[in-house]
């Protein structure tokens, strides 16, 4: 199962205040899928402006990032540089 | 208003210009002759973006009116090397990364070399003041104040 | 022939930079360099007032005057509806974009774009503007963080509600979010802290200060088809953004780049080129625009300023226990301030169990922000680090070995969520205590200061393509502007590929029909993304060598293997064959099935963040308060310096610009809310007269995800050293100064106060 971590924010508004999820996924399209089934709403939150680190590697456009059965996911917003 | 002609040397070759009245040296150089090595950054020489000679003596060609270069000789830095020879300064200043966006550069280098010419063993200090009147955003001005250090040194040894 | 100690050809030489000669000639042509037959000149009328309401614009004496061709306002640009203003997944926000282009109803700051004239001359052009008469009227204005969040503040924007607040306020504000990351318990942190410090901190806002002014040539065809020749950090970007901003097809326009004359940050938006665009469209001519440097300052990119409160908690052995930030930045005009990357980085060094970093993203009466340097990082850092050494002082424990004793590792969680990775923030605080600086003797006056700081570093869309010419020379083409030195790090990672000579490689800068996208140069990604790029199609060129190779031969391809700039059969198995160089092989691409070539395009992730620690040095003069730099070394973490004298530069010249934020630098706004003082002469960025030789210490912990070990460099040096200056400044007169810049009067009025 990933670790899924969330933001104090977003574990307000979806989870409610749980900043720790585990979810089963294999790629962050079926762990964002599996999260809006649980937590309807999330999903397009997690679509905007967001980033994710996977095992501690950002990336700012995941969808197709690949999740490993004891990732940590983390979700943040996305990040711009000068 | 009628054009003014001026009649200059400009890096060796003697060049004629029309220019209006309010046209800074700088203008001219730019949009009459061509010449855009010499680089506009404020307009009110406080960066020496500009910087040329005008009769062996350093200048901001944006604070030099156009008409004020008659009968002068300028030297700007498409004139610096020698056809294919780079002066010293522009090879050590390539050598060490001494320029990052090459904005402030050619500027830079017409001071340096003003700055060798009249002091050929100048100490940091003196460099560090001479080129005060140059702003570099990129580099820290250190790589550009050791250039002017090793080129002064080298020719000291040669 | 060039050898080095870390086993590679190329990788950690100095070479010279492939575009190096026509930047030291004055051949290399900028943005204000370029020029067309026929073109006309354009300039823009801008607001005085920093917040009005536009009440009437009369152009119709500026139109009669000869030599005047075309006039715009807002009323020329497409209006940008709320539900249009997110195109795609990322920013910008197009309506906010529009509005800060060309001001509609209201003008929000002093400089704030209200017209634009092309006309047959720049003194037609001035006297046209002189002639349009703009009825304005006055609103009252706000340009302080702190007073725009007051709830009588004067309100710029009637549709900007806080977001991030629960429940959603009923009534517009200039809060435009509020942001938070925090993890543990930040009050179990402190009940368990036996020290504790808390102080408020400010920053002003401060300019980029690139030394190029923006410029732009623009051309529309009849057709409709656009061309745009202009410096940019992004010339992908710029054609996006017009695209967007005019309502046209991103495929017709085509954004050829100048060099740019320095950026950082602040050229990652447009101001001209869409105005200069439907003046070409409605003259009919090519338009050229030059800001001037008042325009720069009045209207350009400065980053934000902020107010700030940290409070940090440790037990006695000096164990961080809480740490917990507040922070307002301003955004200027419309929302946008960096502040939520200020709550991400400020603590990331430090290994902390409870953290706390609240922002909040103001709007004022000043430019809108736009990035600069590691965006909100180094604001952050000042407050943080400056706190970090106060605590480390009531501790009695050195500064720097109180950062030991916290310092991030691989397998830290950071407040922001996720655990670090390989990083390298201990390996510099080493370099720095081991440093001959570290233990020099001081003087009277004299102080030394230690300040440390964390960046993300940024990937990226990214495409380049790599060929083979016929004589065997390479051309490596990208579409990443090369800000300060990136296509000498291309041509040495495709050279180190290919095991050529670098003389044999050159990079381009191709324009936006040449390469694929590319995200714009920033966040210290070029070397890095594109670097990776350049590689992997470096090394599909190189299987198709090896496979032309085994085509000459006539064996395996499996049998051929690339090694010293040659093919060369596997072993003696292969069959003995005399190695092919690669210009045998390019010679012989008739026969062995056409041009070797290879185009990438790759969104780069896993850039490697990265870590810096500073040392500073200072001598405060009690009687006019002025601050000298004596001595600054500073270390960091680049992962592989690819070409050292560039990554040398990009720390030496991040360190030029701290010291300038932390002395000098500062937007000054009258009680009219005018900028004061828009222009190099009272803008004092650093000179060299200001500065001593600034020490460097590559530190090199190579980022797993490149295969040479690249991490971003460019904007970690800008972090540390606001709070290194201030810390020295403490050590040197026990004056913990807070508010930034400590220009002389500020450092008088501490010292005056009880120095």
């Amino acid at each position: 199962m990933a670790d899924v971590v969330l933001s104090r924010e977003l574990a307000r508004q979806f989870t409610d205040g749980e900043t720790r999820v585990a979810v089963e996924a294999g790629t962050m399209r079926a762990l964002v899928r599996e999260l809006d089934a649980k937590f309807p709403g999330i999903g397009a939150a997690l679509g905007d402006g967001m980033a994710v680190a996977i095992d501690g590697q950002i990336f700012q456009d995941y969808f197709l990032e690949e999740v490993g059965p004891n990732s940590e996911v983390c979700f943040l917003p996305a990040i711009e540089g000068g | 208003m009628a054009k003014n002609h001026v009649t200059t040397t400009i890096n060796g070759e003697p060049v004629e210009f029309l220019c209006e009245t309010q046209q800074t040296l700088l203008d001219v150089l730019r949009d009459e002759l061509q010449l855009t090595g010499s680089k506009e950054g404020c307009a009110s020489g406080d960066c020496g973006a500009c910087s040329v000679m005008v009769d062996d003596r350093l200048v901001c060609s944006c604070l030099v009116m156009g008409v004020e270069a008659e009968g002068s000789s300028i030297e700007t830095i498409e004139g610096m090397a020698d056809g294919e020879n780079l002066h010293p300064l522009q090879q050590k200043f390539l050598e060490n990364a001494a320029l990052q966006c090459g904005i402030c550069t050619p500027g830079f280098l017409i001071a340096a070399k003003s700055l060798l010419e009249k002091n050929p063993d100048p100490t940091e200090t003196e460099v560090r003041y001479w080129l005060a009147g140059n702003l570099c955003r990129c580099t820290g001005y250190d790589k550009i104040i050791r250039s002017v250090l090793e080129v002064a040194a080298e020719a000291k040894g040669a | 022939m060039s050898g080095n100690a870390n086993g590679y050809k190329w990788i950690g030489t100095r070479t010279i930079r492939p575009d190096g000669v026509d930047k030291v000639t004055g051949r290399a042509a900028f943005g204000a360099d370029f020029a067309l037959p026929g073109m006309l000149v354009g300039k823009i009328l801008r607001s005085p007032h920093a917040h009005a309401r536009i009440l009437s614009i009369d152009s119709s004496k500026a139109e009669a005057l000869p030599g005047v061709k075309a006039i715009v306002t807002s009323a020329d640009f497409p209006e940008i509806p709320p539900s249009e203003a997110i195109k795609g997944s990322s920013p910008p926000n197009y309506r906010h974009l529009s509005q800060n282009l060309m001001a509609r109803e209201k003008v929000l700051y002093d400089g704030h774009a209200v017209a634009a004239v092309a006309a047959t001359s720049a003194a037609v052009a001035s006297e046209a503007l002189s002639l349009i008469s703009v009825e304005y009227e006055v609103l009252p204005h706000v340009t302080d963080v702190l007073e725009a969040m007051k709830p009588d503040a004067p309100v710029l924007h009637d549709d900007l509600f806080t977001g991030g607040v629960e429940p959603k306020p009923d009534k517009p504000s200039n809060v435009a979010k509020r942001v938070e990351f925090a993890i543990g318990d930040i009050d179990a942190g402190f009940a368990d802290a036996d020290v504790v410090v808390e102080r408020d901190y400010s920053t002003e806002g401060i300019h980029q200060g690139y030394i190029e002014t923006h410029a732009v040539v623009a051309n529309m065809g009849e057709d409709g088809q656009a061309t745009i020749w202009c410096s940019s950090q992004g010339h992908f970007m710029v054609r996006q953004y017009t695209a967007g901003l005019l309502n046209m097809n991103i495929g017709d326009i085509k954004v050829t780049p100048a060099e740019i004359g320095g950026g950082f940050g602040g050229k990652t938006t447009v101001y001209l080129e869409p105005v200069a665009l439907l003046l070409s469209r409605k003259s009919g001519h090519a338009i050229k625009m030059v800001m001037t440097r008042d325009e720069v300052f009045r209207a350009t990119g400065p980053t934000s300023g902020s107010a700030m409160t940290i409070k940090i908690g440790a037990k006695k052995d000096g164990k961080i226990t809480a740490a917990e930030a507040d922070l307002k930045f301003f955004a200027g005009a419309f929302p946008g301030a960096p502040v939520h990357l200020g709550c991400m980085c400020g603590f990331t060094p430090y290994d902390i169990e409870n953290v706390k970093a609240v922002g909040f993203d103001v709007v004022t009466n000043r430019p809108k922000a736009i990035s600069y340097r590691a965006p909100g990082a180094p604001i952050a850092a000042f407050a943080i680090e400056s706190a970090i050494d106060e605590l480390a002082g009531k501790l009695n424990i050195e500064p720097l070995a109180l950062r030991e004793m916290n310092a991030a590792r691989e397998g830290t969680r950071t407040a922001y969520g996720p655990t670090l990775g390989v990083v390298g923030f201990e390996e510099t605080l080493e370099a720095a205590k081991t440093h001959p600086h570290f233990s020099e003797p001081l003087g009277p006056d004299q102080g030394r200061g230690i300040a440390s700081g964390y960046w993300f570093n940024v990937g990226g869309e990214s495409s380049a393509s790599v060929s083979v010419n016929e004589d065997g020379s390479v051309t490596v083409t990208s579409g990443a502007p090369d800000i300060g030195g990136s296509r000498a790090s291309l041509c040495i990672m495709a050279a180190e590929v290919f095991g050529i000579d670098i003389g044999e490689v050159r990079a381009v800068i191709g324009d936006t029909n040449a390469t694929a996208f590319n995200r714009h140069t920033g966040g210290s990604r070029v070397t890095f993304a594109l670097g990776m790029v350049v590689v992997n199609a470096a090394e599909d060129c190189i299987v198709q060598l090896r496979t032309a190779a085994a085509k000459i031969w006539d064996i395996d391809v499996e049998a051929v293997v690339w090694e010293e700039g040659e093919a060369r059969p596997a072993g003696d198995n292969a069959g003995k064959f005399e190695p092919l160089s690669l210009g045998d092989l390019a010679a012989k691409t008739p026969m062995t099935g056409g041009p070797i070539s290879s185009e990438k395009s790759s969104n780069v992730q896993g850039p490697g963040p990265a870590f810096g620690t500073h040392i500073c040095d200072v001598e405060v003069d009690r009687e006019t308060g002025h601050v000298k730099i004596l001595r600054y070394t500073a270390i960091q973490d680049a992962g592989r310096a690819i070409h050292p004298g560039y990554v040398e530069g990009q720390m030496q010249g991040g360190v030029a610009q701290g010291i300038g934020w932390a002395l000098n630098e500062e937007y000054i706004y009258g009680d009219d809310g005018r900028l004061q003082n828009p222009g190099f002469l009272d803008y004092r960025i650093p000179v060299a007269s200001d500065l001593p030789m600034i020490d460097t210490v590559i530190v090199e912990v190579p980022n797993p995800t490149h295969p040479y070990g690249v991490r971003g460099v460019g904007e970690i040096p800008i972090i540390p050293p606001m709070a290194a200056v201030a810390n020295a400044i403490e050590d040197a007169v026990g004056m913990r100064l807070t508010d930034l810049p400590m220009s002389p009067p500020k450092v008088l009025e501490a010292l005056e106060n009880g120095g």
